[in-house]
C-alpha cells in the first residue's frame, strides 16, 4: 500500500474551484507539494486522505478508492495543519488512544515506540494545552506514527516550527522516505521542499503546474523572464544599451514612474550585464528592484510555461 | 463491526466534562434540587405541586436544556476545531462512533437530568402517586431521545446549540402552548404519556397516548441517529485553505 493516485480531479466548493483537474501519481519517498497559499494544496491533501470527495475525478490508494473507506487508514497517517487535538488529554494520553483506535494489539507499546521516534517522552505526561507549536506538531507526527504507516500526509508541517524543529522534522521525514515509505507534504516555501523532497509538485491556483525532481523545477524557476525596474541618470540611453544585449527581451520607457521597465530572459547574463554597461556609459544607476520577485509570479509563470 | 467502542467513549466523556460547559451541566440539577427542596420546606409535601413542578421545570426545561449541552457537546466542538480528523482517521466504522456517542450522551443526559428529576421527585412527594418514579421514568426515555436529536444536530450544524435552544424553549414550550396540535409532535409530550401510565391514575395528563408516544420516541431516535451516521459518513474538512 504505497501509491496515492490522484486522476483527473477537481474539487470546488460552491463558484469556487479549489483544485481543478489534477491529476499526479505519488509513490515511495519524500515527496514535496508546493504552492503559494490557496492554491488548493490543503484541498489536495485532504482529498488524498479521504477528508473530502473530489467533485469529479478519482483518488486512490493502490487502486483503491479513499473516500468513504476508512479501512485505508490502516495504511495512511495524516499529520493535519490544524492545531486543535483533544487539548484536555496529555500528550501522552493523545497518543496512546490514537493507537487504541486503530485497534493496535499493544498500543502502549505502539504509543510509546512513537513518543519516542518524535523525541516527546519528557512532555508526555504534561497537558497538550501546555505545548507549544513545535510540540504539537511532534505530538501529532506521533499519532500518525503510531501504527506504522507505509503512506504519511502531511499539511504544512514546518509551520511555526523553529530551526532545530525544523532540523529533526526533516531529518525524520528524510528516513521514512528511505525506508521506502512515502512520504507527501505541503508547503509554500521552496527552499524547505527543495531539501527535503527527491520529487515536487507544484500546484498554483488548483492547477497542477509542474512535476519532477527539484533541480527541474529550480531551473525552472530560475530561467523565467525577470522583470526589473531601473533608474539612472540617463535612462534613454541605458535602455538603447540594454536592448543590444541578447538577454533583454524587452525595455521600456516608464514616464510615469520616470525609469525603465526591463525584461530579462537570461538571468545571469543580465545581472552581469547591467553594471558593466552602465560603467561603460559613465551612466550611474539610482535604483535596480525586481518587479516580480512574489512567489505568486513565480508561480504564475510555472503555470504559463 | 464494532458499535461501541470504549476509547471513543472515553475521549467524548472527558470533552463533555473537562470542558467549561461542564458548569451548566452541575447547575442545572442543583437549581432543580435546591428549587424542589425549598418548595418542600416552604409548601410541605405535596402531589399536585410535585406534578406542576416535574412537569413544568423539570422535564420541561431542565431535561431538554441538560439534552442540548450534552448532545450537541458530544461531536460538535470536536468539529468545530477540527479534531474529529483524528477520530476519523482510524478504521473505525462510522455507526460505531455514532453508537458510541449516542450512549455516552444519553447516559450523561440521564445522569444529568433524569436522576435529578427522580431525586427531585423524591423531595416533593416522597412514594406519593410513583410520582418520582414515574417522572424520572419519563425523563430517562426523553434524555435518551433528545441526546440523538442533538447529537444529530451538532454533527450537521455548527449552531446546533442554538437551534437546539430554540427548539427546547420555543417549539417545545411556546408553541406547545398555543398551538394544540403542535403539543402531540414533542418528545416532552411523549415523555409525558410514560410518566402518565406510570403514575397512579388521574395525577398525570399527555396529549399522547402510550403507544403513539412510544413508537414516536423510537422513530425519532433512531431516524436522528440514522442521519447522524450518514452525516458523519461524508464529513468533509475543508481546512484552511
Amino acid at each position: 500500500m504505497t501509491t496515492l493516485s490522484v486522476d483527473r480531479a477537481s474539487r470546488w466548493f460552491g463558484n469556487v474551484v479549489a483544485v481543478n483537474d489534477v491529476t499526479m501519481t505519488i509513490g515511495p519517498g519524500v515527496t514535496g507539494l508546493l504552492g503559494p497559499n490557496g492554491a488548493g494544496k490543503s484541498t489536495l491533501i485532504n482529498m488524498m486522505g479521504g477528508f473530502l470527495a473530489p467533485s469529479t475525478g478519482a483518488v486512490t490508494l493502490d487502486g483503491e478508492p479513499v473516500w468513504q473507506n476508512e479501512g485505508v487508514y490502516r495504511h495512511i497517517g495524516v499529520v493535519p495543519e490544524r492545531e486543535a487535538m483533544y487539548d484536555f488529554l496529555t500528550g501522552g494520553e493523545f497518543v496512546l488512544a490514537n493507537a487504541e483506535l486503530h485497534g493496535l494489539p499493544d498500543p502502549g507499546a505502539a504509543a510509546a515506540r512513537a513518543l519516542a521516534t518524535v523525541e516527546m517522552e519528557y512532555a508526555q505526561d504534561r497537558r497538550i494545552s501546555t505545548y507549544s507549536k513545535g510540540m504539537r506538531q511532534r505530538v501529532k507526527m506521533a499519532s500518525a506514527l503510531v501504527h506504522d504507516p507505509s503512506v504519511l500526509l502531511l499539511d504544512e508541517p514546518f509551520n511555526g516550527m523553529d530551526p532545530r524543529q525544523r532540523l529533526q522534522l526533516m531529518e525524520m521525514l528524510r528516513r521514512m522516505g528511505e525506508d521506502g515509505r512515502t512520504v507527501l507534504f505541503s508547503s509554500h516555501i521552496l527552499e524547505e521542499v527543495e531539501q527535503l523532497a527527491h520529487h515536487i509538485e507544484v500546484v498554483v491556483a488548483g492547477r497542477h503546474a509542474a512535476s519532477g525532481d527539484f533541480r527541474k523545477i529550480r531551473r525552472m524557476m530560475t530561467d523565467r523572464p525577470h522583470h526589473y525596474l531601473v533608474r539612472s541618470s540617463d535612462d534613454r540611453r541605458l535602455a538603447s544599451a540594454l536592448i543590444a544585449d541578447g538577454s533583454t527581451a524587452g525595455v521600456e520607457l516608464d514616464p510615469a514612474e520616470r525609469a525603465l521597465r526591463v525584461r530579462a530572459v537570461d538571468f545571469a547574463r543580465f545581472t552581469e550585464l547591467l553594471p558593466r554597461v552602465a560603467k561603460e556609459n559613465g551612466i550611474r544607476l539610482l535604483t535596480v528592484s525586481p518587479s516580480d520577485e512574489s512567489l505568486e509570479s513565480v508561480f504564475s509563470y510555472l503555470v504559463s510555461a | 463491526m464494532q458499535i461501541y467502542n470504549t476509547t471513543v467513549a472515553r475521549l467524548t466523556y472527558r470533552g463533555l466534562l473537562g470542558r467549561r460547559r461542564a458548569l451548566l451541566l452541575f447547575g442545572l440539577p442543583g437549581l432543580l434540587l435546591v428549587v424542589a427542596g425549598a418548595v418542600r420546606l416552604l409548601a410541605g409535601r405535596d402531589e399536585a405541586t410535585a406534578v406542576g413542578m416535574l412537569g413544568g421545570f423539570a422535564l420541561a426545561t431542565v431535561v431538554p436544556l441538560v439534552g442540548v449541552i450534552v448532545g450537541t457537546g458530544a461531536t460538535g466542538p470536536e468539529i468545530d476545531d477540527g479534531s474529529i480528523v483524528y477520530l476519523l482517521a482510524k478504521p473505525l466504522s462510522r455507526p460505531g462512533i455514532v453508537l458510541t456517542k449516542l450512549a455516552v450522551a444519553a447516559g450523561t443526559t440521564i445522569a444529568f437530568a433524569a436522576v435529578p428529576t427522580y431525586l427531585a421527585g423524591l423531595l416533593l412527594a416522597g412514594n406519593g402517586g410513583r410520582i418520582a418514579v414515574a417522572f424520572g421514568a419519563a425523563a430517562a426515555v426523553a434524555s435518551v431521545a433528545y441526546a440523538a436529536l442533538f447529537l444529530f444536530l451538532g454533527i450537521v450544524t455548527r449552531h446546533a446549540v442554538v437551534v437546539g435552544l430554540v427548539y427546547a424553549l420555543v417549539w417545545e414550550g411556546v408553541v406547545g402552548s398555543f398551538i394544540p396540535g403542535a403539543k402531540a409532535l414533542s418528545v416532552q409530550q411523549w415523555a409525558l404519556a410514560l410518566a402518565q401510565e406510570t403514575a397512579a391514575a388521574g395525577t398525570v395528563t399527555s396529549e399522547v397516548g402510550l403507544p403513539l408516544a412510544s413508537a414516536l420516541l423510537a422513530v425519532l431516535t433512531a431516524t436522528a441517529t440514522w442521519f447522524a451516521v450518514q452525516r458523519l459518513r461524508s464529513l468533509t474538512l475543508a481546512g484552511e485553505a
